[in-house]
């Protein structure tokens, strides 16, 4: 059975005046269930690895499936169609939509997706946020909530479409020490538990080093 | 879409302040685009009122365009005479019961026929030259300028019969002579004849309140010894657009000369072409400020969700999806701007429609400012921050959604 992801020679060049290369050659492939751990310097350019993988940004050369299918030949729709069912994201601030309650912020790529019916999207949506403690929280909006509990809403949307892939970026990089091994438990959880696949942007290596696996960028390689 | 509507409809609610302000600066564009075009409009619709109203709009009288062509021309064709005497014509309109049954007959308005006379008006010892025009009461109270227009005495007073006589104000004080002081009348023709002034007007045109007196046809005909004549019939259609037709149909049948307001006025109507190209202008560049003001508040609204678009982008959301989100949220603020600026600009429209004032030189006067009631105008600037601010949230959301998701959430980390 193939990877889940599967790169090869993936590069990403900002086309400056002088051209900066902020992903170069890399090759990898990444399992089912697998707890990825990207780690490297700022700048090295494991965010723009994250991005690619995540199909926000476009590499300018290499080649890059997710789940079997090539993205090359995707347009915009396509590669909106797959964010949408196939990955899930978090990102370092928790980018929830300021004026939805933390149910409707979870139910949004549910009702993009269309699948379910309104009330299966409602319960789902409130279960996947008690099942990460939130259950008192379901109606508050985000300025209502504690960092640690927006982030954790994130991590509910990042699952509502239950897609196997969930992309996080730096996603304990702005909470406090007891939020982050919070929000830790719960990424290893989804791997364990839900068979997930988690790849995680970090700078925190003791976190990296609880992680199955890890890739080390530097200057957009692999090191 | 419903989950798009839903997005834009939390959008708008949960920015209250903001999409407050928004509707407000599109109702207040709105509101004053129309009350400005009402007044414009307005005062172009009172101009043209005020001079189609006092005079005529055909006006008959027994002239002919060109010279009429003499006995001696048709009976020697080839022969070119000069010195020629031309023969005395009987003055006035020929066969005036013909003229006038027949107008009767298809004219869609109402008409007069009456006779002019040159002469003079005396009193005292002071004279005063003057049109003596001869009217029937009763058909001239459709077409007069001056009906409405009394000082003293009323229009009436004429139908009334005897030998009175309606002047203007200033005729009056220039003579020295009061309502109910008896006047005399003298004609080009050398005849004189005693009336009682009946009732004094004042129409605000200077030529008519000092050169022109009322008396009855009979009164008339009988001053200028022409019994049974007329010389002119002056016609008020009920639409005085058609009055150029109307003139072109009656000189062909009568064969005399048939004015057309608009042919009386062409140079006032070639001033009134400038001042509609003036009005079309200031209203128009008042909408364009307004539309600017729309797509300046709409704008910012929407480059401030930008991030909001990288989100949904990363959730999952098209391109196409963002673009049509917030085209939704301009036309939305587009839409309840324009009912209430609808509103506004009724109320302004009516409050400007109560201001009165005086023309100060006679005092007489008490004017209210010209206004024009048309849905046209609220369609117009309705239509035109609609417009204003659809194109504001398409705009930038087609640029923020085909900015890379990417530089936005880097931008906020």
């Amino acid at each position: 059975m193939s990877a889940l992801i599967e790169t090869e020679k993936l590069t990403r060049v900002l086309p400056e005046t002088v051209p900066v290369t902020l992903v170069k050659d890399i090759t990898l492939a990444i399992d089912e269930r697998e707890f990825v751990a990207v780690t490297g310097p700022s700048g090295s350019g494991k965010s723009s690895l994250l991005y690619l993988l995540g199909l926000l940004d476009r590499p300018t050369a290499g080649t890059l499936r997710i789940g079997g299918r090539d993205t090359e030949p995707m347009n915009e729709r396509e590669r909106a169609r797959t964010r949408l069912s196939m990955l899930g994201f978090v990102f370092q601030f928790h980018f929830l939509l300021p004026e939805f309650t933390a149910r409707e912020n979870v139910e949004i790529p549910m009702r993009k997706l269309g699948q379910l019916a309104r009330p299966q999207m409602r319960e789902r949506a409130g279960e996947l946020l008690s099942s990460l403690g939130l259950s008192e929280h379901l109606d508050k909006r985000p300025d209502q909530l504690s960092g640690g509990q927006r982030q954790r809403v994130a991590v509910a949307r990042s699952l509502a479409n239950d897609p196997p892939l969930i992309l996080a970026d730096e996603p304990t990089g702005s909470l406090d020490s007891k939020s982050s091994e919070q929000v830790f438990a719960i990424l290893e959880n989804l791997v364990r538990e839900r068979g997930k696949t988690v790849v995680a942007v970090t700078h925190d290596l003791d976190m990296a080093a609880r992680m199955d696996r890890r890739i080390h960028i530097v200057d957009g390689k692999i090191g | 879409m419903p989950l798009i509507f839903d997005i834009a409809i939390t959008h708008i609610a949960g920015r209250g302040r903001q999409t407050l302000v928004a509707v407000i600066g599109v109702a207040v564009g709105v509101g004053f685009s129309i009350a400005m075009a009402a007044l414009m409009q307005g005062g172009q619709d009172d101009f043209v009122r005020q001079l189609v109203d006092t005079m005529p709009h055909v006006d008959i009288t027994d002239e002919q365009r060109t010279a009429r062509r003499q006995p001696a021309e048709d009976a020697f064709a080839t022969v070119a005479i000069s010195g020629l005497r031309p023969r005395d014509d009987r003055r006035g309109i020929i066969n005036p019961t013909a003229a006038t049954s027949w107008l009767e007959s298809w004219i869609p308005g109402r008409f007069a026929a009456s006779l002019k006379t040159q002469g003079v008006i005396r009193y005292s010892s002071r004279e005063v030259g003057a049109a003596i025009i001869g009217i029937e009461p009763e058909r001239e109270s459709g077409v007069s300028p001056i009906v409405g227009d009394f000082v003293e005495g009323s229009f009436s007073a004429l139908a009334a019969g005897g030998n009175n006589v309606l002047i203007g104000d200033t005729m009056a004080s220039r003579l020295g002579a009061g309502f109910g002081d008896t006047i005399t009348a003298v004609s080009s023709e050398g005849l004189t004849r005693n009336f009682k002034i009946a009732g004094l007007f004042h129409t605000g045109t200077t030529a008519r309140d000092e050169g022109e007196a009322y008396v009855l046809l009979k009164n008339a005909q009988i001053l200028s010894a022409r019994p049974n004549a007329i010389n002119e019939i002056r016609i008020k259609l009920d639409d005085p657009n058609r009055a150029p037709a109307v003139a072109h149909r009656a000189e062909a049948e009568l064969g005399y000369k048939a004015v057309a307001w608009q042919e009386a006025n062409e140079s006032i109507l070639e001033a009134l072409v400038v001042r509609n190209v003036i009005m079309y202008t200031v209203v128009g560049a008042i909408m364009l400020v307004a539309g600017f003001g729309i797509y300046n508040i709409i704008s910012t609204i929407t480059h401030e969700k930008a991030r909001d678009i990288a989100i949904m982008k990363s959730l999952g959301f098209p391109e196409s999806d963002m673009r049509r989100l917030f085209l939704l949220e301009g036309v939305a603020i587009g839409a309840a701007g324009s009912v209430l600026g609808a509103l506004l600009g009724f109320s302004m429209t009516y409050a400007l429609s109560l201001v009165r004032f005086e023309i100060a030189a006679t005092g007489q006067e008490m004017t209210r400012l010209p206004i024009a009631w048309s849905l046209m105008h609220y369609v117009i600037a309705s239509a035109f921050a609609l417009g204003s601010a659809a194109v504001a949230g398409y705009l930038p959301a087609r640029r923020a959604a085909r900015l890379n998701p990417v530089e936005i959430i880097r931008g906020a980390s």
